[in-house]
């Protein structure tokens, strides 16, 4: 039995502003160590909502979530910090680099503020992840100097530094060309299959999508539909 | 290393920005450098103007004053004794105006452990003789070596050797406008007339400059024993004892004790000199407080700065806020820019400001009324650097709390979302 690292049980959320509107309506799934999820649905179906609701960003919600056997709900402003430094990585439709930094800077911070390295060593992981995402030689540019489908595998090798517990992502391939998209979406899923990397993307691409292990089809705030392919 | 990243991290924030980093730092250093010169060189004059006075006043002055008796004759009588008595058309008695018992009252001071010095003297006006025309002036009997001792004497003699008043058998110095009227000059003799009718030649040896023009028309010195000859008195006539004391604040309580141990009058410095600390407390005051409205109007620009930068690097705090930076991280970010910006340009303030009244201590101030005086006053007190430095750091830290908690209160959501 794969172990769950990420379970949500019966998660409600509602716009309050001016009436109430339900945006998510008992939202039930669990995710196993390894899985290749996307969620999928028509814009505004309350998808990127619920992606934000398990990045531990946004906590007004009801229900439960859990994540790595740890209650969310609760925790303090600080320690959800702490959580999302540790246990998740971010991509997200933009790349949201910090131009005042060198590329490799970039993708050493999270790793700098979990503190579990020394500076020489989160340089070194750094090395490594740009290396597996290609883009090894643009280490010492600024951020700004690099195409936009470079600036979203920095951003992946950023999401990846910690080794996080899962990798979500918010339409990553979003804001990319067809050709970029295609590397991008290669990516995750190498890092899927070569290295176990749990892995949750919110797109509404359907042929992303269909590339995946595991579908969650949202539509008005719910779950729809939930399948699972063969491993491959 | 959490310090060191975030240091780094506002260090890089502040480079990115070093232009409007650097108008609000040149804010900064241009008040503390105002607000340093503005007090040193506001105080140096007030010490100055407070000096021309106060450095010459006794702590306390021992004398005789004229007035009326306490004890009226009715006091005395059977019937009205201890009763409230409405008397009118009182005229002060005769009252000798020497202290009684000079020798013990002095070697009393003497041994009194809060008494620095004393310095005994003989006030008496005087006619000065000039061909047909007499005019009217003081001569202050002194011991020559106490008063330049506790009074900077010799500071104030312009012309001449003030030692040879003590040296120079029947000599004076005069007041600089007295001299000047008189036509006298050093080496001259003029003719002294005292209140009992007799007339006395005296040898000026001296010039002296007080910085008030009212007391050099009238005032001249001459030693003890000068005086008491002119006055034809014995050489235990004192008219009045100028004691300072080693410390000031004491003065109206220990003239309250002298005067009542040696039954004279004694009068305290506070009481005489009241509007010179009054003055010298208001300027102070004014100085503070337009030194201090600088700081703040620099803290407003600060403020807005960093206001500026957090709208600008919204994105950045949203992502570093995603990727694991709490709400305290960024605050500790933006603090540590306005923190930067104050002590950079604090610690610039402080170099100019010390320059900048080092320039001014340069300037020739050259006026009659001031012979001892010939540059601007500064006062190079370490006191006013101090409250700049602390108060440039106070401002900027509270100017950049705020845009500081506005941005650790930004909801990543918001911003991602947004886009």
């Amino acid at each position: 039995m794969d172990k769950i690292i990420l379970s949500a049980k019966g998660i409600n959320k509602s716009f309050h502003d001016p009436v109430t509107i339900p945006i998510l309506k008992d939202i039930n799934f669990d995710i196993t160590k390894g899985d290749f999820v996307s969620i999928i649905g028509k814009s505004g179906c309350g998808k990127s909502t619920l992606l934000y609701i398990l990045s531990t960003m946004d906590t007004d919600y009801e229900g439960t979530l859990t994540i790595d056997n740890a209650a969310m709900r609760g925790l303090k402003e600080a320690d959800l910090a702490k959580v999302r430094n540790e246990k998740i990585g971010f991509v997200f439709q933009f790349h949201y680099l910090l131009n005042e930094f060198s590329v490799l800077r970039n993708v050493m911070l999270p790793g700098l503020k979990l503190g579990k390295y020394s500076e020489q060593e989160v340089e070194h992981r750094a090395i490594e992840k740009l290396k597996i995402l290609g883009i090894n030689d643009e280490a010492l540019k600024k951020p700004n100097q690099l195409s936009g489908g470079q600036k979203q595998r920095v951003a992946i090798a950023r999401a990846m530094i910690n080794d996080p517990l899962i990798i979500m992502g918010d339409e990553p391939t979003g804001n990319l060309d067809k050709k970029n998209s295609v590397i991008v979406f290669d990516i995750f899923k190498e890092l899927a299959h070569s290295y176990q990397q749990t892995l949750l993307i919110v797109t509404h691409d359907q042929e992303f999508a269909a590339s995946t292990d595991r579908i969650i089809e949202m539509e008005d705030g719910r779950i729809i539909s939930d399948h699972s392919k063969a491993r491959v | 290393m959490n310090i060191k990243l975030i240091a780094d991290i506002a260090k890089s924030l502040l480079i990115a920005r070093w232009k409007q980093t650097l108008v609000a730092a040149v804010g900064v250093t241009f008040s503390i450098t105002m607000f340093i010169t503005l007090l040193s060189f506001m105080s140096g004059l007030n010490e100055m103007l407070d000096n021309l006075i106060l450095n010459r006043s006794p702590h306390i002055k021992l004398f005789n004053e004229i007035k009326a008796s306490k004890v009226q004759p009715i006091e005395l009588t059977k019937e009205y004794k201890g009763s409230h008595h409405f008397i009118r058309s009182i005229k002060p008695g005769a009252v000798r105006l020497e202290l009684h018992n000079v020798r013990s009252i002095i070697n009393t001071l003497k041994n009194d452990p809060a008494v620095l010095g004393l310095a005994p003297k003989i006030t008496t006006q005087v006619f000065y003789n000039v061909g047909a025309i007499d005019l009217t002036g003081v001569i202050n009997g002194i011991d020559v070596e106490a008063e330049n001792k506790l009074f900077k004497f010799n500071d104030y003699v312009t012309e001449g050797n003030y030692m040879d008043l003590k040296n120079i058998p029947n000599s004076i110095i005069l007041g600089k406008a007295a001299a000047d009227k008189m036509l006298a000059k050093i080496g001259d003799v003029v003719q002294v007339t005292s209140p009992n009718g007799e007339r006395t030649p005296l040898k000026v040896v001296g010039l002296f400059q007080s910085g008030l023009v009212d007391i050099d028309k009238v005032q001249s010195y001459a030693s003890l024993s000068t005086a008491q000859k002119l006055l034809g008195k014995p050489n235990t006539y004192i008219t009045d004892i100028n004691i300072k004391l080693k410390d000031i604040n004491q003065a109206p309580a220990l003239a309250k004790s002298y005067g009542v141990l040696f039954n004279v009058d004694a009068e305290d410095i506070q009481t005489t000199n009241s509007q010179f600390e009054t003055g010298s407390s208001v300027r102070t005051t004014i100085s503070y407080a337009v030194g201090i409205t600088l700081l703040i109007v620099a803290g407003f620009g600060i403020y807005n700065i960093l206001n500026m930068m957090i709208y600008e690097k919204m994105d950045s705090i949203a992502i570093l806020k995603a990727t694991g930076f709490s709400g305290s991280d960024v605050k500790r970010v933006f603090v540590g820019i306005a923190l930067s910006i104050g002590i950079f340009g604090g610690l610039a303030g402080l170099l100019f400001g010390f320059l900048m009244s080092a320039g001014i201590d340069q300037i020739p101030f050259n006026t009659a009324s001031l012979p001892t005086i010939k540059t601007y006053p500064i006062n190079y007190n370490p006191k006013f650097y101090l409250i700049g430095g602390v108060f440039s750091i106070i401002t900027t830290y509270l100017a950049g709390l705020f845009p500081a908690r506005k941005a650790s209160k930004i909801d990543p959501v918001v911003i991602i979302r947004g886009k």
